[in-house]
């Protein structure tokens, strides 16, 4: 293929700004699929996903497009994930592109998430064009947003396609824009193979099906490549391109095409996010650059609930792990929740998105434990061990001091909200940096801020506290001494390891005494009292009751009732069932759940 | 599934021979009328027009008629008319009504026929007519003696009317009468309640109900800000319940039931409870016949229409053949509402199986709490059985325990 006739590029925007639509309606105008076909958005193809609004797994599609100058052009669109949980995988993503097409919603011009998206395309050295969606909405201002994306982010917009992609307006515009904004790639045939992994997942057939952009020289079926990362090698079984839902096999790839191969890998591993591949024989002289291994930034304990369930969770985790490198989860056991493992995630979302995949396409009925962050425990004897489970916190008289990761966080508010944002930082043991003012009635907040601190409710106060303006963006800075402590929870007086967590030694009574609180109200009445407490080093910090119940009987039962009465039992049932047996205690599910949700507003 | 062994002598079988035993069934008779409905009452009832209920009776006697066909290999032992307010239609209805049932089935001696009245309504001439039909039990509907709860449940009787049946009831000739009494009503304090237990125990009738109100979704009260008594207090006019009724010589022998002797048990409810057949009769009414449980429709024009002809049309609707398994869930739940509760020999042969295979957890766990007891139940002929029932303390929080003998 003639690199001249090939265009690498991805949308970027804020969302609910479009990018999906738009993707669907090029995909639609380039004669690819007919409408019929079309599924309402081709990229997004995980039902989570979809309702969420959101794209976690990056994809690819190719076009064919028949421009206006008679020649016919390949488009490769690559999908971005859009969260910040997913920040390495959007990296490489747009590292396999040569240019982005920001989508601005004409009513609501640029925001957070279009600033950060933009300038992490620029930071690639992609060209960036805007495009303005939604102009067929009656509150549309494409004149205001055009001059907004010159004078926020710098880059030429007057003449920047009107579209409405929902409506299919404009659309042949961005189509001929691609073709004459976007650089063509620029590889070298000649040279080794070059190519970067954006993406990967697993196929029960063929293995691991590894997604490339070739920088330079031919992928082709039969030769032998290596990851330089992981050192691992594999003869390529096939390589092809991305077709709308579906893998089109071809003869090879050559410099400047997106497309895949497969080499009966069986290891997800061995194809990580960023990995360089290049021809065992005839190997490049250096990777391409920005390779890292992605670290679970948040652990939890993964339970079933029903602990006969436990093989089919384990299953259920290899599975997972198959399509999703950055998954990690090793067997553990906890005194209150029987066999299960300890996972750890790139973010909360991560975490709420493979809990939730697991519970609905595994059809498993989790109990989670409190999310907790990697600490750095140092010890008197000198040695330094990661602590990703607070059941492993050793004697305080053992630990020398501890350390724990913070992170630079930006805030983009609407200034109104500045001080309530500012506020919950401070609460939050946010460390204040800047206000940097982009236009007169919006602010970005920079802090430092304690990972553990927002890996709980940051987001939900973050939103209820701005009505919604705010939204947040963070990045790793790294570690830092801190003083803290281990929270253990007891209900009626056994300590119950899935609830204690490691908090700052000044929020543990707070922390202590509200987490009593909410378990108070979750926790049903039992035949006999019930204490529950919160302790720090032996230390009673706080206390709560639930009183015993006297009454559980049904006073009338006669021939017309049975039945009846008999599927109250059953409910009955049903909800003692989906509890777990701490000593005589049964706690419901949505007790260690709960405990997340100390929303601090109230 | 349920683990059970097989115990079976077939020495034994080979020996029996096949005797022709009359099987032993009750009659439930389902009167749906009411002047008004309770603000608490979930039962099938509802005002009604003279017209309306002329036809129904209509029906209910086709019925009887053609069902009995199917019994006659059976006892009636027992026949309890309930409602709706049974006493609230004309009193030739169910003369007639109980006359016809006599005529078709095979009551026996001294079978118990009960009927249930209202004070408002069950006028002297009435229970006259009652006792002349063949009525030898009578329970009345009191529920308070206080005039005030009695108007803040929706009841449209009051405690003078209450006296005045009773004692017609007397004359009449009534020599087993049942009171129904609730407790933990609206506003209602222990002291009150406990006046109202003194009164009815002077009236010394054979046989008291005291119920907890439960209120029920569906029901005027499940949607009314109310001020119920708590948990604590509703226990405490529970247990003085039966304190004060123990020291009159009534025995508690059902969650809510006492009598003053064993002879005036209610025989029709224990049948219930230890899953005897009952056949029911009128618009909605449930029936277990050989395990099998299902219930009369419930909309009244086809009711009415199933038996106008000579061919009767489908009546029947939850038909549910019970398996072996729910079979051992009911026997559990329904026994252990009996304050001696289930014997252990009676499980074995009834399902061929040891209780201890299926349920020796629960039993265990519960044994352990104190809310469940095994002990020795004697026979009259002095002999002992193992029985298992709820302790005091278990019958306050019976679900609990009950719903853990189900096995699914």
């Amino acid at each position: 293929m003639d690199q001249s006739k090939i265009r690498n590029f991805c949308i970027v925007a804020h969302i609910d700004h479009g990018k999906s639509t738009l993707a669907d309606r090029m995909i639609e105008k380039t004669g690819v699929l007919t409408s019929r076909e079309m599924q309402n958005q081709v990229l997004d193809n995980m039902d989570i996903e979809r309702e969420r609004g959101i794209t976690i797994k990056s994809q690819a599609v190719r076009m064919v497009y028949k421009a206006k100058d008679g020649e016919e052009y390949i488009f490769n669109m690559i999908d971005t994930p859009g969260h910040v949980d997913f920040g390495y995988e959007v990296s490489r993503s747009l590292a396999a592109c040569d240019g982005a097409i920001l989508v601005v919603d004409a009513t609501q011009g640029v925001e957070a998430q279009t600033l950060a998206n933009v300038y992490m395309a620029l930071d690639h050295d992609l060209d960036v064009f805007p495009v303005i969606n939604k102009i067929d909405l009656p509150s549309a201002q494409p004149q205001e947003v055009k001059d907004e994306i010159e004078d926020v982010i710098g880059i030429e917009a007057q003449d920047a396609p009107l579209i409405s992609a929902k409506n299919g307006i404009g659309i042949e515009d961005v189509l001929e824009a691609v073709v004459h904004k976007i650089p063509a790639p620029n590889g070298d045939f000649t040279k080794p193979l070059t190519a970067l992994i954006f993406d990967s997942i697993y196929d029960s057939y063929r293995g691991v099906i590894v997604f490339v952009r070739v920088r330079d020289g031919v992928i082709k079926k039969g030769m032998k490549v290596k990851f330089m990362a992981t050192g691992a090698e594999a003869d390529v079984v096939e390589v092809g391109y991305f077709g709308p839902g579906r893998f089109i096999a071809s003869d090879e790839l050559t410099a400047g095409d997106v497309g895949y191969f497969t080499a009966s890998i069986k290891n997800i591993q061995d194809t990580r996010v960023g990995d360089t591949v290049t021809d065992s024989a005839n190997p490049c002289a250096e990777a391409l650059p920005g390779y890292k291994k992605v670290m679970p930034m948040v652990y939890c304990g993964l339970y079933p609930a029903d602990s006969a369930h436990y093989s089919d969770l384990r299953d259920a985790l290899e599975k997972l792990q198959l399509n999703d490198a950055s998954l990690f989860y090793e067997p553990e056991t906890s005194q209150a929740l029987g066999f299960g493992f300890r996972a750890g995630f790139l973010g909360l979302l991560h975490l709420e998105v493979i809990q939730e995949r697991l519970e609905r396409e595994y059809d498993l009925n989790l109990v989670t434990t409190a999310p907790g962050v990697v600490y750095k425990v140092h010890k008197t004897d000198g040695t330094v061990f990661d602590l990703t489970n607070p059941t492993n916190l050793p004697d305080p008289s053992e630990i020398e001091y501890m350390e724990e990761p913070i992170v630079n966080g930006e805030i983009m508010v609407t200034t109104d909200y500045v001080g309530a944002i500012m506020q919950l930082c401070q609460e939050r043991r946010g460390k204040y940096i800047s206000t940097d003012y982009i236009e007169q009635t919006r602010a970005i907040l920079k802090y430092e801020l304690p990972l553990n601190e927002i890996i709980y409710d940051f987001f939900d106060a973050l939103k209820s506290r701005s009505r919604g303006y705010a939204s947040f963006d963070y990045e790793l800075k790294g570690y830092e001494r801190s003083e803290l402590v281990k929270l253990d929870i007891l209900i009626n007086r056994e300590e119950v390891d899935a609830l204690s967590f490691i908090v700052h030694k000044d929020g543990a009574y707070e922390r202590g005494r509200k987490m009593c609180e909410k378990l108070k109200d979750e926790i049903p009445r039992h035949m006999f009292e019930i204490p529950i407490q919160a302790a720090v080093g032996g230390k009673i910090i706080a206390r709560e009751t639930v009183k015993a119940y006297r009454k559980d009987v049904l006073a009338k039962c006669y021939g017309g009732d049975i039945t009846r009465k008999k599927k109250l039992l059953e409910k009955q049932k049903e909800g003692k069932r989906k509890m777990r047996q701490i000593g005589n205690v049964e706690v419901p599910q949505a007790a260690f759940l709960s405990v997340l949700k100390l929303d601090n507003t109230d | 599934m349920l683990k059970c062994r097989r115990q079976r002598s077939y020495l034994f079988l080979s020996l029996i021979i096949p005797i022709k035993m009359k099987s032993i069934l009750s009659l439930y008779v389902h009167i749906p009328f009411c002047v008004k409905k309770c603000l608490y009452c979930d039962f099938l009832s509802f005002p009604a027009s003279g017209e309306m209920i002329k036809s129904y009776f209509e029906a209910l006697r086709r019925e009887i008629a053609i069902s009995s066909q199917k019994y006659v290999d059976y006892d009636v032992k027992s026949i309890f008319f309930g409602g709706g307010t049974p006493s609230f239609v004309h009193s030739q209805e169910i003369y007639d009504t109980l006359r016809i049932i006599i005529k078709s089935f095979n009551v026996t001696e001294g079978a118990e026929i009960s009927i249930e009245a209202n004070p408002a309504s069950a006028m002297r001439e009435k229970l006259f007519l009652y006792r002349e039909a063949g009525f030898n039990r009578l329970s009345i509907g009191a529920q308070s003696l206080n005039d005030e709860e009695l108007k803040k449940i929706g009841r449209v009787h009051d405690s003078r009317m209450f006296y005045e049946t009773y004692e017609n009831a007397r004359s009449a000739g009534f020599e087993n009468i049942n009171i129904d009494i609730m407790s933990a009503l609206p506003d209602q304090s222990l002291g009150s309640y406990l006046d109202t237990v003194k009164k009815v125990i002077g009236l010394k009738p054979e046989h008291i109900s005291a119920y907890s109100l439960i209120v029920e979704e569906g029901t005027p009260f499940y949607n009314m800000d109310l001020n119920l008594p708590s948990e604590e207090l509703d226990r405490e006019m529970y247990h003085e319940t039966k304190n004060l009724l123990a020291k009159s010589g009534y025995h508690r022998y059902e969650i809510s039931n006492y009598a003053s002797t064993a002879e005036t048990e209610c025989f029709h409810n224990k049948v219930y409870w230890r899953r005897g057949n009952y056949l029911g009769l009128g618009l909605g009414a449930s029936s277990m016949v050989k395990n099998t449980r299902w219930s009369n429709i419930t909309d009244m024009k086809q009711y009415k229409k199933a038996f106008e002809s000579a061919v009767v049309l489908e009546h029947k609707e939850n038909v549910q053949v019970l398996s072996k398994q729910e079979q051992m869930e009911e026997f559990m739940f329904l026994g252990l509402r009996l304050v001696e509760g289930v014997e252990l020999k009676k499980f074995q042969e009834l399902f061929e199986c040891d209780i201890f295979d299926v349920y020796s957890e629960t039993i265990d766990k519960y044994t352990q709490m104190g809310l469940l007891e095994i002990y020795d139940h004697k026979n009259g002929d002095g002999s002992k059985e193992k029985w298992l029932h709820l302790t005091d303390r278990g019958l306050d929080v019976s679900n609990t325990v009950m719903a853990d003998f189900l096995l699914t």
